[in-house]
């Protein structure tokens, strides 16, 4: 484990924000904390990257305790926080080579690290402008290149895409899962369910300071509950027909009966609504989503309460 | 795996760090412009409007060129807070933060950027004095004194802002707490006598650390007695300077750790 949280705990005076987190993080794997505002995604991000402290628990990243050793926990990461971390009336070569310099490569290493990276991240054409031209972005390819400058073992990104475009959004997740492919490993947070879905091998959902659930994208569905079936009808009378026979969930001409996804059951149901002679528009199965997944266990953790 | 301590590291780090906030305030062109602009209107505004009705016993221009000095370092160093606040307000920190750098550097940058743009703007403000008819009388040695004096008096001053510009919560605010700086050269003797003024202010003026500095830097540069003023300036300022260091920075450890 190249990222392992034990009983982390924070609270800002008085407030808990973190109510015993416990994490493992395999190395070259993608881990996203996904959560709604305030769930403590961004204080646990901070805690790992060293810049806060722990008031509990234990927590070492790329072999070293953030507590005791902060300064070679430094030397295996990197962080890309909420807001770009850019100067803006440097170029973008000039943060760059900045910050490869201050990473000890070198002036030459530092200058030809910034050159692959400015070519790898599309900013060739704009590296000898201010980073003030930049667009949303360009910073954001900008600054998640100044967080690999040195190759660090994990990087942490924090809300990578929030703010962007969907066409830069889908830039900056090509970037991530390019890295993904060089083998290190990335810990990142979101509130988008659909970013921890495509790039993430492990999702840990947080909320209100404790992990309310953990697993892959599937797994996680998978908890929710299987497949459902969504029959659409011509009218009213045709709907409550079907409803009597097959059961379900109505909305104005759409009839939601579960399923196992199989075309077996879809073979079935059709089967049963033809031969009663009930006319169905239209037929589709869907997989739960991870929005599904999100409302539940934040609807179940709201009912109950997290005790302090 | 590189090395990230020792002694060769911190120099290129402190290097690294210079050069950014040189390159940074060398592309804040107003900012610049204000520094170095603002105390050249003030000279002229001493020497050619309130000049005349000024009696200080010498040509006022030899009088009122250290003030101005002064007054034109205690500008550069004022920017020092609010380029340190853009930093803490700004993701930059945490990026410098999660480096494996020494706390000092990040700073120390920042304060030597300030000392060269008041060591620029220093040499334009003499310049023009001397183009409007200042001579100063001194020798070489007393010029490097001056500069000696001038020094520490900046690098003080510098230290001072970056500690404000650590508290404050925004760069407007880091401008709005340096704004003392600028006031204090007024309560000195930096424009006109001490003995003109009334004896509460008097008080302030005397036992504040510009009027020591400025008499020091007057006597040195124009031939006026010193007295005691020069081991007094020079306690002032490396004392400040030592006070502010420390206090800079543990803020900004305090500041980055919680």
């Amino acid at each position: 484990m190249i990222v392992e949280v034990n009983g982390l705990r924070k609270a800002y005076g008085g407030k808990v924000v973190l109510a015993g987190i416990d994490l493992a993080v395999p190395e070259g794997s993608v881990c996203a904390l996904l959560g709604p505002n305030g769930a403590g995604k961004t204080t646990t991000v901070r805690i790992l990257t060293t810049l806060t402290r722990p008031d509990a628990g234990k927590v070492l990243v790329a072999g070293h305790d953030v507590v005791r050793e902060p300064g070679k926990v430094r030397a295996g990461i990197s962080l890309t926080g909420q807001h770009a971390a850019v100067d803006d009336q440097q170029t973008g070569r000039e943060n760059l080579v900045m910050v490869g310099r201050l990473m000890h490569l070198g002036r030459a290493g530092a200058r030809r690290q910034a050159a692959d990276l400015l070519e790898r991240f599309d900013l060739t054409d704009a590296m000898d402008r201010r980073v003030q031209t930049y667009s949303g972005g360009m910073r954001r390819r900008l600054d998640l290149a100044m967080s690999l400058i040195a190759a660090p073992r994990v990087i942490f990104l924090d809300e990578p895409t929030t703010g962007l475009d969907p066409a830069s959004r889908t830039t900056m997740w090509d970037a991530i899962k390019d890295l993904v492919r060089t083998g290190t490993t990335i810990l990142l947070t979101t509130q988008y369910l659909e970013e921890a879905d495509r790039l993430a091998d492990q999702i840990v959902l947080i909320d209100n300071g404790q992990v309310a659930a953990r697993g892959t994208a599937d797994a996680l569905k998978a908890q929710v509950g299987g497949h459902r079936l969504d029959l659409t009808f011509d009218s009213t009378g045709a709907l409550t027909q079907a409803m009597d026979l097959l059961g379900g969930l109505s909305d104005a001409t759409v009839l939601s009966v579960p399923s196992d996804g199989s075309a077996e059951h879809l073979r079935q149901v059709l089967n049963t609504l033809y031969t009663n002679g009930i006319h169905v528009v239209s037929a589709s199965s869907h997989r739960p989503t991870l929005d599904d997944v999100f409302l539940s266990i934040t609807e179940t953790t709201a009912r109950q309460g997290v005790p302090a | 795996m590189t090395t990230h301590t020792g002694p060769a590291n911190a120099l290129s780090d402190c290097l690294t760090m210079i050069g950014r906030s040189i390159r940074l305030s060398r592309r804040q062109v107003d900012t610049l412009l204000m520094s170095i602009l603002l105390p050249l209107l003030m000279m002229a505004l001493f020497v050619y409007v309130f000049g005349g009705a000024i009696n200080t016993g010498t040509g006022y221009l030899n009088y009122v060129v250290p003030g101005i000095i002064l007054l034109c370092s205690g500008y550069g160093a004022a920017s020092t807070a609010m380029s340190v606040a853009q930093d803490m307000s700004s993701g930059m920190i945490d990026r410098l933060r999660s480096l494996p750098i020494r706390v000092f550097a990040v700073l120390n940058g920042h304060v030597v950027a300030s000392v060269a743009r008041n060591a620029v703007s220093t040499a334009v403000v003499i310049g023009a004095a001397v183009a409007m008819g200042f001579r100063p009388g001194a020798g070489l040695d007393d010029w490097l004194l001056s500069i000696g004096l001038l020094l520490v008096y900046v690098l003080a001053l510098s230290w001072l802002a970056a500690g404000l510009g650590t508290v404050a919560r925004s760069v407007e605010s880091a401008s709005a707490l340096s704004f003392f700086m600028l006031f204090l050269p007024y309560l000195s003797s930096a424009f006109v006598p001490v003995q003109t003024m009334p004896s509460f202010l008097r008080g302030i003026s005397e036992n504040q650390p510009i009027t020591p500095v400025i008499e020091t830097i007057r006597g040195l540069l124009t031939g006026t007695p010193i007295g005691d003023n020069g081991w007094i300036a020079l306690v002032w300022c490396v004392g400040l300077l030592v006070v502010s260091f420390a206090i800079a920075t543990w803020l900004y450890r305090r500041r980055t750790r919680s």
